[in-house]
């Protein structure tokens, strides 16, 4: 049963970080147009460098 | 219009005060400048990409960006592009644009309130989920030490997280104890907050049953239920203030004979305003120079324009037709006609605030149920075993079990799903229980004007005029841009026709156009100014040289899908009524013309309302449409009240819902949707409280465990959930 002891604290700090980044997504606007992002997939237009 | 945010400006109020603050923003704004565009035709990757494109390449344009969601587009740019070039870029690649008013729009900028529930909502999933980890290696069989410590982890994400995410409840439940009233989230207060102490109790004597993953689940699908209700307001209200951030309040101020344009807040009483052909009034006042004809169907419902020359009083909202007037402000802002009409409205809507809405009696009934239920239980099993711990445990569990997870997403699932049906066929559902008592409604009120017409007049008679009447006429209409004319000319161009050659062709405001035509002055206007016959239908006269006048007699438009509408309505059984402020003989043509049975011409505003009162009185359930000053009345004193996108700002605001398009027709559908959503919503009571009738007897026995608590809640969660989706 010692394994609990890793284990336990693991699936805490990961459950932790995945609701950290759920924060980081609200907190940008991530969530603000979800049909606009559904559809600039489909987009021929690559933007693999950053836009200045 | 222009619609360029500068948020620095317009958030500072105290900056008028302080002159140094103000030139401080103003260079502030110079830097960058926001323009929002309304763009309705955007609905694909395709499209994004080339609006996108066009408004980047405009010079200025620092970047672009579209909200496919909102059909909005943001643009950053230099302080010299003007809105209406950005305008003219989308309109050159085919999309249709329109301005939006930054001061409006800040408004829904940012949903606070939506971002705040959501992350309430993500921080109760996540804890519920590792909660429930744990409870199932306790379910599974976990003993003795282990348990008691999974036990204990459970409490320790527990507790802060219900501190955080079960504020919304606790905050409702006092405001509703404190005003001694019992409302939904007091049960649910009552629920979370004892499972929680009987749960740490237990946990500290080493206990079996804690309850730590039922009160956080209980929070999830609440929260859920909340965010989706949140969510489809949210929605209706950032695309009603859009309709409002459309119409930008400008008006050109003339100082020293000089036009300056200003936001129509800051025109005094006194002030001289100019009104350009096409414009409204942004104030009330008297015509102080030129002539013209106003179009006060806004105000009046009539059809036929009003001549207008110095000394006329006119009132905000009524349009300019043909010459620019110069008016003199007699009152501004709040003393306006338009806002007195509104204040009406604010008093009647109070009045509707009286209907209950089914989540609200079915509270009533729940809510005192509950505190009974579990009371009894705790004094029973008190008086049965003298346990306190015992007892207590039980009560826990029947709050708990009786839990108003089904119950808090019954309604907002189905008006979630019901709303969104709506809004992709054009209807903005506005108020949270317009579609319960839409799904009432037995009796239709339409008014004429503007609603079931389109505001656009169709010439009627053109085979019985002769073709060089037509030619003459078609030459003199083409010089003017008068509603009237500009139908003469697209009839005329339609059929085949050609202008005559018409000489010194000039426009008379107010009056019409003359000119020569072979040596002879031809004239085309209205009756009065060529000593016409007043006839009943809307009409334009020609008169070749003394010739007498030949009539062009015009008749509004019909809607698109007014037909349909009608025709919808009377065959789900509602009574419709048809009542207008234009003439007798126009609106009983159009009833005749529709099938409408009942007419009411010349109604007064107040006439209006009075009637649709009356048939209130005798028990009638009323929908009122339409769009005008003199509709607002009656569209705030009805049951419920439609009105299209083309109205006026203040019947926009009393009514329930708005239609975005030009169509009529899905007001049928409406009723028809609304009246399923209300049998769902009735099943997914029913659903619930089947699933207390079996569940409860089992906790009140002291039978139920966290692992049966858990099973039920999320099972009637789901189903309820489900049956929202079944929606049609």
């Amino acid at each position: 049963m010692n394994i609990l002891a890793y284990l336990i604290p693991i699936s805490l700090v990961m459950g932790g970080v995945g609701l950290l980044f759920f924060i980081f997504t609200v907190r940008t606007n991530q969530y603000d147009d979800p049909e606009g992002n559904a559809r600039r997939i489909l987009s021929g237009e690559y933007d693999d460098k950053p836009k200045s | 219009m222009t619609a360029t945010m500068r948020p620095n400006i317009s958030a500072c109020p105290a900056c008028a005060a302080a002159p140094a603050a103000e030139a401080l923003a103003e260079q502030e704004a110079q830097k960058d400048v926001r323009i929002a565009l309304s763009v309705p035709a955007v609905h694909c990757a395709a499209c994004i990409v080339a609006v996108e494109k066009a408004l980047a390449n405009h010079p200025g344009v620092e970047s672009a960006r579209v909200n496919l969601t909102l059909k909005r587009a943001t643009v950053e740019a230099e302080p010299h592009v003007m809105p209406q070039d950005l305008v003219k870029v989308l309109e050159g690649i085919g999309y249709e644009a329109h301005e939006l008013d930054a001061g409006t729009l800040s408004a829904t900028e940012t949903d606070k309130a939506g971002r705040e529930l959501l992350m309430r909502l993500a921080v109760a999933g996540f804890a519920s989920m590792n909660v429930m980890l744990l409870s199932v290696s306790v379910w599974s069989g976990a003993a003795d030490a282990t348990r008691d410590m999974f036990h204990w982890i459970s409490a320790a994400i527990t507790l802060p997280t219900i501190a955080f995410s079960g504020q919304p409840f606790f905050r409702s439940a006092w405001a509703a104890l404190k005003n001694a009233r019992l409302n939904m989230d007091v049960p649910i207060t009552l629920a979370i907050l004892l499972a929680i102490v009987t749960s740490l109790w237990e946990t500290s004597l080493s206990g079996e049953h804690a309850y730590f993953d039922a009160a956080l689940a209980l929070t999830f699908f609440l929260l859920a239920g909340r965010y989706l209700d949140h969510r489809t307001r949210a929605i209706a209200r950032s695309a009603a203030e859009e309709l409002a951030a459309l119409e930008v309040p400008r008006a050109i101020l003339l100082v020293d004979g000089e036009q300056r344009q200003v936001p129509v807040a800051e025109v005094a009483v006194g002030d001289l305003v100019l009104v350009r052909p096409g414009g409204r009034m942004p104030v009330d006042g008297e015509v102080a120079e030129g002539q013209s004809e106003l179009d006060r169907s806004l105000l009046t419902g009539e059809t036929i324009p009003v001549y207008a020359g110095p000394g006329l009083g006119v009132s905000a909202g009524e349009v300019n037709l043909t010459g620019p007037l110069v008016i003199r402000a007699t009152a501004v802002g709040e003393e306006t006609s338009l806002h007195r009409m509104a204040d009406l409205v604010a008093i009647a809507e109070s009045g509707r605030s009286r209907y209950t809405s089914l989540a609200d009696s079915a509270a009533k009934l729940y809510a005192p149920g509950v505190h009974i239920l579990s009371a009894l239980s705790f004094a029973g099993w008190y008086l049965y075993t003298f346990d306190v711990r015992t007892a207590l445990n039980i009560a826990a569990a029947v709050l708990i079990i009786t839990c108003p997870c089904a119950l808090g997403l019954a309604v907002p699932a189905v008006t979630t799903a019901a709303s969104g049906r709506l809004f992709r066929k054009g209807m903005l559902i506005k108020h949270s229980t317009a579609l319960e008592r839409l799904a009432q409604v037995d009796t239709v009120v339409f008014d004429k004007t503007g609603t079931l017409t389109a505001g656009a007049p169709e010439l009627m008679n053109l085979g019985q005029v002769s073709t060089r009447d037509v030619q003459v006429a078609l030459a003199l209409a083409e010089a003017s841009s008068h509603p009237l004319s500009q139908s003469l000319v697209k009839a005329a161009r339609d059929a085949g026709f050609d202008p005559a050659e018409v000489d010194e062709i000039t426009e008379v405001p107010g009056y019409g156009t003359k000119g020569l035509w072979q040596g002879r002055e031809v004239r085309l206007g209205r009756a009065s100014w060529l000593e016409a016959p007043t006839i009943s239908r809307t009409a334009a006269w020609l008169k070749v040289g003394d010739e007498a006048p030949q009539a062009f007699e015009f008749i509004d438009r019909l809607r698109d899908g007014a037909e349909e509408a009608i025709a919808a309505l009377k065959a789900a059984g509602k009574e419709v009524y048809l009542m207008s402020g234009d003439t007798t003989a126009a609106v009983e043509e159009m009833a005749n013309r529709l099938g409408i049975p009942h007419w009411l011409a010349e109604a007064l505003p107040a006439d209006k309302a009075t009637r649709v009162q009356a048939m209130t009185d005798d028990g009638k359930r009323v929908l009122m449409v339409g769009d005008g000053l003199n509709d607002t009345a009656a569209l705030a004193a009805a049951h419920v009240s439609i009105s299209p996108a083309s109205a006026l700002d203040a019947a926009r605001v009393a009514s329930d819902i708005v239609l975005l398009g030009h169509d009529l027709s899905p007001i049928g559908d409406a009723v028809t949707t609304a009246r399923s959503a209300i049998r769902r919503i009735r099943e997914n009571f029913r659903i619930a409280t089947l699933y207390n009738v079996i569940a409860v007897p089992l906790a009140v026995a002291g039978l139920a465990t966290p692992l049966i608590a858990a099973l039920a809640m999320s099972a009637s969660s789901i189903t309820v959930s489900l049956n929202a989706l079944r929606l049609r």
